[in-house]
């Protein structure tokens, strides 16, 4: 009713022309009080110097599918490197003529975070749609059996590199980072004080020691003869250093559950286990599904570190393309691409993770 | 179904740890393929290329073991190792055998478990200025900024250099190969300093090359070796003479295209070395035609140097010391009896 | 999956139950299994570790400490030179970590705040640039960002020899930016000193300034004061001192300026390249913070009359900064950390140092172990320093 009532008034009463229209918005937005119109001013001009000379390299003078020796003459961004090498970029050493597979494992992923968007969909079909997926990719990556050729995973690299190490990561330390907060709000002394210097002591350095760690320091770890695939390697460190991170989001959770949650269940005669998994956990876990979401950007972030233990992950094989004589002149180009890349997987999330904070708002 | 996954993905952990016994040779046979650490960055050398096939000189050393282990030189796996990484990888076995333009030194081959075979590219490490400079002797650089390349003997050499002679530097220390040449060509150091190979390679992607110089003085010997781990004679054998086996073929005139013909040689040094006479191969515990198979899938010397860093490639690299020691270098191959 | 049947009998006599079903034995029987498999883990992987090492003939212990280095570093706060020993060489790479993160730090904290204030601002162009910054430098990995700047500096600098000339005495080249300094004098040593006798003057006279306003109402103007403190003390002591005047000029000799002070573009790449990609980060914190404070207290604060000065002094910034400390805490770190990735661009850190060392010696181990106890160090004493802080600031009905 009241809606209608404005939208009545409106069309009644007419406004003033210096306040409709572009003028009366940019009045409005732009303009309105002194120190506003100076700093829109400022802003125009620092835009008018930086955006037309920006979009002449990048679109005017640029060659799109040119030999890099062309490309040494112009004054434009030769954004050649990227068509020429695309296939090395995203897929690594993956064999050249079976890259449909990684392909098809990155459209499935892709599909299932779509779907998975919807919270409609959330439900116990979702799991095994993700398990089968998980499978599928796996499948589709490593080969071996239904007549797929193997592939190593010392070949992966690339794209699926980046998105595995951060989504097998990001799946493998949750489990790791619920117990660790549980053990955290342990009255169990020794149990607390062991997840405590754990939380700690990973937070408290960076990710790149830990990839040292990994890369130079555990195969002396492991006895004479037995190794451990680098990439592995690689994958529990990022999932050590992730859980970590869980563990305090989580905690974050089980802090904002109200006490009588833990007296309700314990009345209804509710043993820890059960506690937990049946009351505390599902509400705690629901909380902090926007930060965890975060938590998933920062992984895929945090995986392009692998560059300096020489994993191929995207930024590596960008690099690597990069030291190629006939295109190393170009890698403000290439180095854009991928940072568009990043920016596109990680805007997807952060937006979705916004409105699911909204979403999940109203519910609790 | 949990459980079922939590089996699977034991499973698929287990099936990614590798575990080595006894003789590396019998390992390698066992996995059917050889694991080589190479370097991944270095054009001419380890790199792959742009559909992600490997190339380079050390790459085809790795191929020509595998030739001479399997008759097939493409049984090969590459693992791109870093300067950090090198070692520790071939020390805890990931790799069998680490073909990544390794200089050999005394403290490398001892203390660090390891063991050098026959040289594969003799480099020394020169410096590389832009000609406006002026300056003509390395002796002239007091005062400069100097790119470098962290965590390599280089490092150590360069500082050596301008510490005895009395002179001041500026080192500008970057991780990448492909970054530290593009903040040279920027300018953002005087001179570049590195083995003289890559120097030729980073001459070459210059935008115009005849702005740059190499100057005279090489102010280190650098012989880059592949390297096994101590203690498996067998296996250190026969890396090395795979390597012997390319400079040999090339001593006898064998290349992958006359190999064929050269079968039906009557010379005994020939019939020797291509297996036709048996027992090189015997002794070595290897097919008798490995060095046949290496010569016809990988080539020899000469072939492989040509191929990856020679003259009419990007980095145009004369034979100099990596010529057969009848044309003046220092590539010289025991007799293969 | 079924409940789990084992539920325990309260009230029921402590006899009856047996050991397995007791809570209190059962917690003291997990932590013993826990602690024991953790132990053996560690046993376990210790044995292996010695037994490898010996076996590979990698030297142990901490006395590559006290050998001679034999390589150079870039930029040393502290003389350094080939000669001197790894102990040295990795103080440097530590004071190197010191001077980028706190310099980053007091200027991600400035730039993030600006940023969180254009994010809420009534122009319409600064809010949604803001909100694009904000958004872009977020969400792409700092690594990459910093071989962009990297590569952006050495690009469009000049060399050394046609060096930008803006000023006299600066220089601005793809060296970096090089400027003249006062020569050295005892005096300014002493001027360090003022400023640090002027901070603690400061200090007490604002707690004095407080407590008097909170007993009589007057208000102290502590701000000019302070200022004026912390810039007469060291003027006072430099004209006491003899007003040197005297200046280090950087000149162009043979390859590189001589004399001055020089700032690497490595170092400014990588403060630029974390500065930008933290400052995003800061500025949602602030922006948080800014809008958890309600409307209705400014209205409140305006209507007692206070200054639209006062109103942000004393009113939205108490309380703004307490939903603020916290993660703006977990930024610093992060940009501490981050710093760590200077060696992929050349700045000489301590991980840089750190990675040199270990290539050289052989001996990863306390190499990476000596890295992560400076990180660890260094966090803990910021988040230490920052949970004191964040008492101080909370709301003591809490």
């Amino acid at each position: 009713m009241e809606k209608a009532d404005i939208k009545q008034i409106e069309t009644e009463v007419k406004p003033p022309v210096a306040s409709k229209g572009v003028v009366g918005w940019a009045r409005a937005n732009l303009f309105n009080t002194w120190f506003n119109s100076i700093l829109t001013l400022v802003t125009l001009f620092v835009l008018w110097k930086t955006v037309p000379p920006f979009f002449r390299w990048a679109i005017v003078d640029s060659l799109w599918f040119s030999t890099g020796e062309a490309c040494r003459g112009t004054e434009g961004a030769c954004w050649s490197v990227i068509p020429a090498n695309i296939r090395f970029i995203l897929f690594g050493f993956f064999p050249y003529q079976l890259q449909w597979r990684p392909l098809l494992a990155m459209v499935i992923l892709v599909v299932l975070l779509f779907y998975s968007r919807d919270r409609r969909h959330w439900n116990n079909s979702l799991v095994y749609a993700w398990v089968a997926g998980l499978f599928a990719m796996g499948l589709l990556m490593k080969g071996g059996i239904l007549g797929l050729v193997e592939v190593e995973s010392t070949q992966w690299g690339g794209l699926p590199l980046t998105l595995m190490l951060s989504v097998f990561g990001l799946a493998a330390a949750y489990p790791l980072g619920v117990v660790l907060a549980l053990g955290r709000q342990s009255k169990m002394p020794a149990v607390k004080a062991l997840c405590v210097v754990y939380i700690e002591m990973i937070r408290g350095v960076p990710l790149i020691t830990l990839l040292f760690m990994s890369s130079i320091v555990f195969p002396l770890f492991l006895p004479e003869g037995v190794t451990v695939n680098v990439i592995l390697r690689a994958q529990v460190a990022i999932i050590m250093f992730t859980a970590a991170y869980i563990a305090e989001v989580v905690r974050g959770g089980l802090q904002g559950m109200s006490k009588g949650q833990y007296e309700a269940a314990e009345s209804l005669g509710l043993n820890y286990y059960q506690t937990m998994r049946l009351v505390i956990l599902p509400q705690a876990l629901k909380i902090v599904i926007p930060p965890t979401v975060s938590q998933l950007i920062s992984a895929l972030k945090d995986t392009s570190l692998v560059v300096i233990i020489a994993l191929y992950d995207l930024l590596k094989t960008t690099q690597s393309v990069l030291s190629d004589p006939s295109w190393m002149a170009f890698s403000s180009e290439a180095y854009i691409f991928v940072a568009l890349i990043y920016f596109f997987c990680c805007y997807f999330m952060s937006s979705y993770s916004r409105r699911l904070e909204k979403e999940l708002d109203t519910g609790l | 179904m949990k459980r079922l996954t939590i089996v699977f993905a034991i499973l698929a952990v287990f099936a990614l740890i590798g575990s080595a016994s006894a003789g590396t040779l019998d390992d390698v046979k066992a996995k059917g393929f050889i694991q080589a650490g190479v370097n991944g960055d270095l054009f001419g050398f380890g790199k792959p290329d742009e559909k992600g096939v490997w190339r380079g000189l050390d790459v085809d050393t790795a191929r020509a073991v595998a030739a001479a282990v399997f008759g097939d030189a493409d049984k090969v796996k590459y693992t791109p190792l870093t300067a950090k990484t090198r070692f520790t990888a071939l020390q805890s076995g990931e790799i069998d055998v680490l073909t990544r333009n390794c200089t050999q030194t005394l403290s490398r081959d001892t203390a660090l478990g390891l063991d050098f075979v026959q040289v594969n590219y003799y480099d020394g490490q020169g410096f590389l200025i832009p000609k406006k400079l002026g300056v003509t002797s390395a002796k002239e650089l007091d005062g400069a900024s100097v790119c470098v390349l962290p965590g390599t003997t280089t490092e150590l050499n360069v500082a050596d250099y301008f510490r005895s002679n009395g002179m001041k530097m500026k080192p500008v220390v970057i991780e990448n190969t492909a970054e530290l040449a593009k903040a040279f060509f920027a300018g953002r150091c005087d001179c570049l300093t590195s083995d003289a190979s890559q120097l030729a390679g980073t001459r070459a992607i210059a935008s115009n090359p005849k702005d740059y110089m190499i100057l005279p003085e090489i102010i280190s010997k650098e012989p880059l070796a592949p390297a096994v781990r101590h203690g498996d004679n067998q296996w250190k054998d026969i890396v090395n003479f795979s390597v012997l086996a390319m400079i040999n073929a090339e001593e006898l005139g064998i290349t992958s295209k006359n190999v064929d013909e050269m079968l039906k040689s009557k010379d005994p040094k020939i019939m020797r070395f291509l297996g036709v006479t048996e027992g090189n191969g015997k002794a070595l515990g290897l097919d008798e035609k490995f060095a046949y198979n290496i010569v016809k899938q990988v080539g020899n010397y000469g072939e492989v140097f040509e191929r990856n860093v020679g003259v009419n490639t990007p980095l145009g690299i004369e034979r100099g010391l990596n010529a057969l020691w009848t044309d003046g270098g220092l590539m010289y191959s025991p007799p293969f009896k | 999956m079924q409940p789990n049947q084992d539920k325990v009998q309260r009230g029921a006599p402590p006899a009856t139950v047996p050991f397995y079903n007791d809570p209190k034995k059962r917690a003291i029987l997990f932590q013993i299994v826990t602690l024991l498999m953790v132990g053996l883990l560690a046993f376990y992987l210790i044995s292996n570790t010695l037994t490898n090492l010996e076996k590979q003939s990698i030297a142990t212990g901490l006395g590559f400490l006290q050998k001679e280095s034999a390589f150079e570093i870039g930029e040393s706060p502290i003389p350094y030179s080939a000669a001197d020993t790894y102990g040295r060489a990795l103080v440097v790479g530590f004071l190197n970590t010191l001077i980028v993160s706190s310099v980053g730090i007091i200027i991600t904290i400035i730039l993030g705040t600006l940023l969180g204030i254009a994010r809420l601002s009534t122009n319409w162009l600064v809010s949604k640039l803001a909100a694009v910054y904000i958004e872009v430098l977020q969400d792409i990995p700092v690594l990459l960002q910093l071989f962009f700047w990297y590569a952006f500096f050495y690009n469009i600098l000049p060399s050394p020899r046609s060096a930008l000339n803006p000023i006299v005495g600066v220089f601005l080249s793809n060296r970096g930016l090089v400027f003249a300094v006062p020569e050295a004098h005892p005096v300014y040593k002493y001027m360090a000193i003022a400023v640090v006798v002027a901070g603690v003057v400061i200090y007490f006279l604002r707690r004095w300034a407080k407590q008097r306003q909170a007993r009589t109402g007057q208000i102290f103007p502590a701000l000019r004061v302070s200022l004026a403190l912390v810039i007469g003390f060291p003027l006072l002591t430099w004209a006491i001192g003899g007003a040197p005047t005297a200046m280090n000029v950087p000149v162009l000799k043979g390859f590189n300026f001589i004399g001055g002070t020089n700032i690497s573009p490595e170092f400014t790449a990588l403060l630029l390249g974390l500065i930008l990609y933290t400052a995003a980060f800061v500025a949602e914190v602030v922006r948080a913070g800014i809008q958890s404070v309600s409307k209705g207290q400014t209205e409140a604060a305006m209507s007692l009359g206070l200054k639209s000065a006062q109103v942000l002094n004393q009113v939205i910034l108490p309380q703004a900064l307490r939903v603020i400390i916290p993660p703006l805490t977990s930024q610093m770190l992060n940009l501490t950390k981050n710093s760590s990735l200077a060696v992929a661009i050349g700045y000489p850190d301590f991980v840089s140092v750190a990675g040199t060392t270990i290539n050289q010696t052989g001996q990863a181990i306390e190499g990476v172990a000596l890295m992560m106890v400076v990180y660890l160090t260094l966090s803990l004493l910021t988040s230490a320093f920052m949970n004191w802080y964040n008492k101080k600031t909370a709301l003591v009905e809490r």
